[in-house]
């Protein structure tokens, strides 16, 4: 008798815990589709499949920079320089894919190819340096990648002279205006970056590694792993996502911008915290970071489309990132 | 209803009121019960021993107590009346308190802002009565004897005397019930003798002290009655005058144990390696030693003494400095704990917390982190391999989980050991570093980690082993290395060691 009951209240008991476990892993994606479904509502304009290819392709930058910041939090980093960078990678690489008569690059324009290549190794180029500072000399990834925040926001107006570099070629614009079998070009690069970068967390060694050391670096150390060497990798990757950005919203503008992408690293950190990565390290997925970006995507057009002013789509914003860390804190405290 | 329905304990029929009576306390985690069936009865005046072994819910049972988890069923009377309670204030608040296992404090404070934290005595527009502050803390240290001073920062104290001021601290509160989960597992033998001896002002108090601890000598030393649970259930209370040390740990157990430590090794000639000139951090000097092939040697020593430095020397984690080392007869240069690996070293740390686990990670991912590389083809992890090689150290070490899947946050001390040696066990090693390995360890783990250390000697390899439990170096070491400040005290061999000779040379 005392057993029945005993089974009778434990899976009373299961029942509440197995939500609340979904809940936590499915929680934003829930909310996602919530956020879908009231606007499909209450705007006829929402649910069209035109208007959804517009908000995938507006959420593939931050998308792809989201998941270069994931790796980075993961580890106990973060990337403040990632606008900066996309910018930067914007002059310099279309600087070889100008037509203008002011001809930047002697020769230009040349092939896409080599633009898509410098813009990559800048990218590239600029994490790691971040990533030396943090790994090698141990600054606190928030002052190093403050500074690289800086630095490249300067070495994009000195490249530049402060100047856009207009008329890109049609080869280099295909990166963000083309598309392949309908669907554009930013979308497929995100929906690739992201596939890469989940197997690569989920399913490979290096993964293995980042997951570690952002749990405990000291027990990382202890095991073997060459530490450093992975909290470089982080930075570098996040430059070289940052670099893929870049060029898809220089291609898209059509000119590359020396003030491109201010305040971009404030939505890419916000899509991966309310995608239920820790800023402790240690803890998440880029599925979440790319639920979070997608959330932000949709939200950022739902408010546009009915007809919000952008002044409080701002404060809509914040108040949504902190209360998804709000309720990610909450669900930690419980354990 | 609950009370009703259980057996009291034999001498409960006594007319002193309990401090504490809790019955049929019960606990899940995600449906997996921790705690079915938990039971205890403190009485004033007495030091309660709570045994178990690992995983046995004791920890559970505590925080349930302390109101850190809401208990799923049962009943807590506090001086007889029925108490619930929401979060730890308010089991201080009912003079409960808890003493535990990492320790909190505000290290660039002092001994009195500690204890007072928070409440501290203020004075005119609300500036601190530093001077009252301090005296009262004065007199409540000195009421123990404890030889330390309020004005005193708390970075400059010892683990010990850490402890100690949590223990004034808990005074300060009022508390009669103080509970000192695993109090001793960050102490050697000689810094715990002043714990014990606040314990026993604390009972001459009349207050009440529940204690947990995994060394069985400690629980016949400090006290007076027990109260034993196996798998999350109540098992049997009583006086411990009445029983004796084998009774106990076949209750703890389940099973009848005899002979505590398990050696069938022999040493051989061969030399795997040796140091000679040593010098590492904290003004660790000179030390030279050698380690031959299926021996397990012990680096004896008082907390301090630069035991676990030659440790983080000999691993890589600490810049190289004087002295050579020399591995199966070749010098060996390890400046990382990647080639300290490759040369066959493994290395469990003494504190598994900090340096041996990644608490965010499951039981397999903590398993597999030292041998990644060998679990994978090319860049991409094999999952079939990991979850082999996990289940395989799962079953040798017979570690306790729901499943290789679990948070090893989730797991008990103990288990949580044997995931640390069971990481290393898969590099395959020559040369096994263990720092307080049996630390946190249940009676019956233990013997399975000796088991395991006796197993991996007999084998070809061999085993340094650092440990403040005296009893655990007579029992298993073949030959002894005495540290005193950082250098070479002295050697022992099996034939002429003794716990005297031990304590002589490290102090
Ligand atoms: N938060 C949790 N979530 C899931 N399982 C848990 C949690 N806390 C404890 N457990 C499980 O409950 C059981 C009892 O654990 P508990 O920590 O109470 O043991 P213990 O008796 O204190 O052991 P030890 O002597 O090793 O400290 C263990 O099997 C443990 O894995
Ligand atoms: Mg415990």
């Amino acid at each position: 008798m005392e057993d029945q009951t005993k089974t009778a209240a434990q899976q009373r008991r299961m029942i509440p815990a197995r939500i609340g476990r979904d809940a936590q892993r499915y929680g934003i994606l829930i909310a996602l589709a919530l956020l879908c479904i009231v606007l499909s509502i209450v705007s006829e304009n929402f649910l069209t499949s035109r208007n959804i290819i517009n908000v995938l392709r507006q959420t593939s930058i931050n998308g792809i920079l989201a998941i270069g910041m994931t790796f980075v939090i993961l580890t106990r980093g973060i990337d403040l320089s990632v606008g900066s960078v996309v910018a930067l990678v914007g002059v310099v690489s279309a600087s070889f894919a100008t037509t203008s008569a002011a001809g930047f690059i002697p020769g230009a324009p040349y092939m896409p190819l080599i633009p898509i290549a410098v813009g990559l190794i800048t990218g590239t180029a600029m994490g790691a340096l971040s990533g030396v500072a943090v790994a090698r000399f141990a600054v606190p990834a928030f002052v190093a990648t403050l500074g690289m925040l800086s630095a490249a926001r300067g070495l994009t107006l000195i490249y530049s002279g402060g100047r856009p570099v207009p008329a890109l070629t049609d080869g280099y614009r295909w990166i963000g205006t083309g598309d392949v079998a309908g669907i554009p070009v930013p979308i497929i690069l995100f929906a690739l970056v992201f596939a890469l970068s989940h197997f690569v967390l989920t399913r490979t060694r290096f993964g293995r590694h980042v997951y570690a050391v952002g749990g405990n670096p000291h027990a990382a150390k202890v095991s073997g792993l060459p530490v450093r060497a992975i909290r470089f990798s982080v930075y570098a990757i996040s430059g070289a996502l940052a670099g893929i950005a870049g060029m898809i919203l220089a291609a898209r503008t059509g000119s590359a911008l020396p003030q491109a992408g201010v305040a971009y690293e404030l939505d890419a950190i916000a899509a991966v915290v309310i995608g239920g990565t820790s800023l402790a390290g240690g803890v998440g997925r880029v599925t979440g970071t790319v639920i979070g970006a997608l959330l932000i995507g949709v939200m950022n057009n739902g408010l546009d489309l009915l007809g919000v002013e952008s002044y409080y789509q701002q404060v809509i914003k914040g108040a949504l990132i902190v209360a998804a860390v709000m309720l990610d804190r909450s669900r930690k405290t419980e354990d | 209803m609950y009370r009703r329905a259980r057996r009291r304990p034999a001498w409960g029929d006594d007319m002193t009121t309990p401090l504490l009576e809790a019955s049929g306390f019960r606990k899940s985690f995600d449906g997996v019960p921790a705690l079915k069936l938990g039971q205890f009865r403190l009485e004033p005046g007495s030091v309660h021993a709570l045994c178990g072994g690992n995983g046995a819910g004791k920890s559970t049972f505590l925080k349930i107590l302390m109101g850190i988890h809401h208990r799923d069923a049962g009943t807590l009377l506090r001086n007889g009346s029925e108490v619930v309670f929401d979060n730890p204030s308010q089991a201080l608040a009912h003079g409960i308190s808890i003493i535990e296992q990492e320790l909190s404090p505000v290290p660039a404070m002092t001994v009195a802002e500690n204890i007072y934290l928070g409440r501290e005595p203020v004075g005119l527009f609300g500036r601190i009565a530093f001077r009252a502050m301090n005296s009262r803390a004065q007199a409540l240290l000195d009421g123990f004897q404890f030889g330390i001073r309020a004005d005193s920062l708390m970075m400059d104290l010892t683990v010990a005397q850490t402890q100690l001021v949590e223990i004034a601290k808990a005074l300060s509160y009022d508390a009669e019930v103080i509970i000192m989960d695993e109090p001793t597992s960050a102490l050697g033998e000689a810094e715990a003798d002043q714990l014990f001896a606040a314990i026993a002002t604390l009972k001459a108090r009349g207050k009440g002290v529940i204690y947990v601890s995994h060394r069985l000598s400690e629980i016949f030393g400090v006290c007076d009655s027990y109260t034993v649970f196996r798998d999350g259930a109540f098992v049997e209370t009583g006086t411990l005058a009445d029983i004796d040390k084998d009774h106990l740990i076949q209750l703890v157990v389940g099973r009848p144990l005899t002979e505590e430590f398990i050696k069938e090794n022999t040493p051989q000639a061969r030399e795997l390696l040796s140091v000679a000139g040593l010098s590492a951090d904290r003004g660790v000097q000179d030390v030279s030693f050698a380690l031959h092939e299926g021996e397990i040697l012990a680096l004896y020593g008082l907390m301090g003494s630069g035991r676990t430095e030659i440790f983080d020397r000999l691993f890589g984690l600490s810049a190289e400095s004087a002295g050579t080392v020399t591995i199966d007869g070749r010098p060996a240069q390890i400046a990382t704990p990647r080639q300290a690996i490759d040369a066959g070293l493994a290395y469990v740390t003494e504190d598994r917390k900090r340096s041996g686990l990644v608490l965010t990670g499951d039981v397999r991912e903590n398993l597999c982190l030292a041998t990644l590389d060998r679990m994978s083809a090319g860049p991409v992890m094999n999952a079939r391999a990991e979850g082999r090689a996990a289940a395989r150290m799962i079953e040798t070490l017979n570690i306790r989980t729901a499943s290789d899947r679990l948070n090893v946050a989730h797991l008990s001390g103990g288990n949580q050991q044997k995931v640390v040696l069971g990481k290393w066990f898969l590099t395959e090693p020559r040369i096994l570093l263990l720092d307080e390995p049996t630390r946190g360890v249940d009676v019956g783990a233990k013997r399975e980690i000796y088991r395991v250390m006796s197993d991996f000697a007999r084998a070809g390899g061999a085993v340094i082993m650092v440990s403040s439990e005296t009893d655990e170096v007579l029992g298993m070491a073949d030959r002894v290395v005495v540290m005193r400040d950082g250098r070479v005290a002295g050697e022992l061999d099996r034939a002429t060691m003794s716990a005297e000779k031990l304590l002589h040379l490290a102090a």
